[in-house]
């Protein structure tokens, strides 16, 4: 009984939903700002994804007509639940060393789950520009996917012996050093970065939401606070890769002392890089998009695994 | 005073509808997002659904096409939702209020919840039409 309960304070409370929503929301408003600042404006106040979120609450739900309701509404919904549970796998390896065999794959699956939900969410809207917004989000899907999985295998074969688990994975760099320090990992980062760039459709990859040509795309048809939880379920998504980064190449999270500071450096530093990409690249084609990864990307992947297993 | 309520006064995503402008009302608004008066500082933001939207806000004199449009537009908006009027033809017409095309100005269509006059006008005219069109919510 106690463990259960546990078990719901870790998905509500602290790993889960509400710490990886209030430190997701506050990452949108470091990601807000920072724009500002490159584009020499003054940028929001700290509060205001708060706001947003809070304001979205208020407001009425609007159901096209014509659409599946029940898709329509609960498509947002699975997208959340598997981003707090991949949050909190990720929180629990990293600080109690819980974990099962094969977490990894598990990360990875629940992962797209986001991505599916806005695809299953926006075809069920009756919407033709949402339903082209889902046709591009599947290809990008489809073309981000094998880089991201090639990766983190990397990761995985530096690991003695290889492991799919996290917390293998995390004691092996506590005992022999991060796997940044490899140059077949820092190949593996880079081609990782590029790959969260697409999962969190930003800018270069912001072809699904295009706002100019699609007007939000995936998200047009969702008003209210199912709105609200798609724009959460973004910003925990922000939070949840760089997490995953810092925990496959990084050294995983530490709590005490000098490296609780050393854990918010790394982390701000990999959003940091997301958001000066966001802000220096236009938007591409979607049939550039999978050109890029099918082509360059997926070649240094390759490269990235084949080092790894050379042993460099 | 709500939560919710609070983050509608600091959180106000804003639809534009265009419904028969010259543009040069549209290109005023634009200035108003620019670094030099910067509007996302009070939350303020563009947004390319009406169905995000909290204010729409509707510049030109409303011509007789347009017309089914903007009640749809209005319609669709979830509720709650503010209108603003933008620029002298949104207001009365202007110079083109004796054009065949004028279906009236805006609040003969749709409730208008604050107007803002010019032509077109200056940002810092938009700024203080929103601040009190905040002040009224």
């Amino acid at each position: 009984m106690a463990s259960t309960l546990n078990m719901f304070i870790y998905f509500l409370i602290f790993p889960g939903l509400l710490f990886t929503a209030v430190v997701g929301l506050l990452t949108t408003w470091v990601d807000r700002k920072v724009s500002a600042r490159v584009q020499w404006r003054v940028g929001p106040p700290w509060y205001q994804p708060f706001a947003d979120i809070l304001k979205l609450l208020g407001k009425e739900i609007v159901i096209p007509e014509g659409a599946k309701r029940t898709g329509f509404l609960l498509a947002p919904m699975a997208g959340l639940a598997a981003v707090t549970v991949v949050s909190m796998m990720l929180w629990l390896a990293n600080m109690q060393g819980v974990g099962f065999v094969g977490d990894l794959i598990a990360v990875i699956y629940l992962l797209t789950i986001p991505s599916i939900g806005m695809i299953i969410g926006a075809s069920a809207s009756s919407n033709p520009l949402a339903s082209v917004g889902a046709s591009r989000e599947m290809k990008l899907i489809l073309a981000y996917e094998l880089p991201f999985v090639i990766a983190i295998f990397t990761a995985v074969s530096k690991v003695s012996p290889m492991s799919l688990k996290l917390e293998a994975i995390l004691e092996h760099q506590a005992a022999n050093g991060v796997l940044l320090g490899h140059p077949s990992c820092i190949i593996a980062f880079i081609v990782a970065v590029l790959c969260m760039q697409a999962k969190l459709t930003y800018p270069p990859f912001d072809i699904p939401e295009a706002e100019t040509e699609l007007m939000d795309g995936t998200h047009m048809e969702y008003s209210g606070p199912i709105l609200g939880v798609v724009k959460l379920t973004q910003a925990m998504m922000l939070f949840t890769l760089p997490v995953l980064f810092i925990t496959l190449f990084w050294g995983g999270l530490q709590f005490t002392g000098w490296g609780l500071l050393y854990t918010i450096v790394k982390y701000v530093l990999i959003v940091t890089i997301a958001i000066l990409i966001k802000n220096t690249n236009p938007r591409v084609r979607i049939d550039q998009a999978v050109r890029f990864f099918w082509g360059p990307v997926t070649v240094l992947a390759i490269i990235g695994i084949i080092l790894a297993l050379a042993g460099l | 005073m709500g939560a919710t309520k609070w983050g509608f006064k600091k959180s106000l995503w804003v639809f534009h509808l265009n419904a028969g402008a010259c543009n040069n009302c549209d290109i005023e608004v634009l200035d108003c997002l620019c670094p030099r008066f910067d509007v996302e500082r009070f939350g303020i933001k563009l947004v390319g659904s009406v169905k995000h939207a909290d204010v729409l806000l509707v510049s030109g004199i409303v011509t007789r096409k347009v017309v089914p449009q903007l009640l749809e537009a209005y319609e669709q908006a979830p509720r709650p939702v503010a209108v603003v009027a933008l620029g002298a033809c949104a207001l009365t017409g202007g110079i083109f209020k004796d054009g065949y095309n004028f279906a009236g100005p805006v609040d003969k269509h749709i409730p208008v919840d604050a107007y803002i006059p010019g032509c077109p006008p200056r940002p810092e005219a938009i700024i203080d039409g929103i601040v009190k069109l905040i002040g009224k919510l």
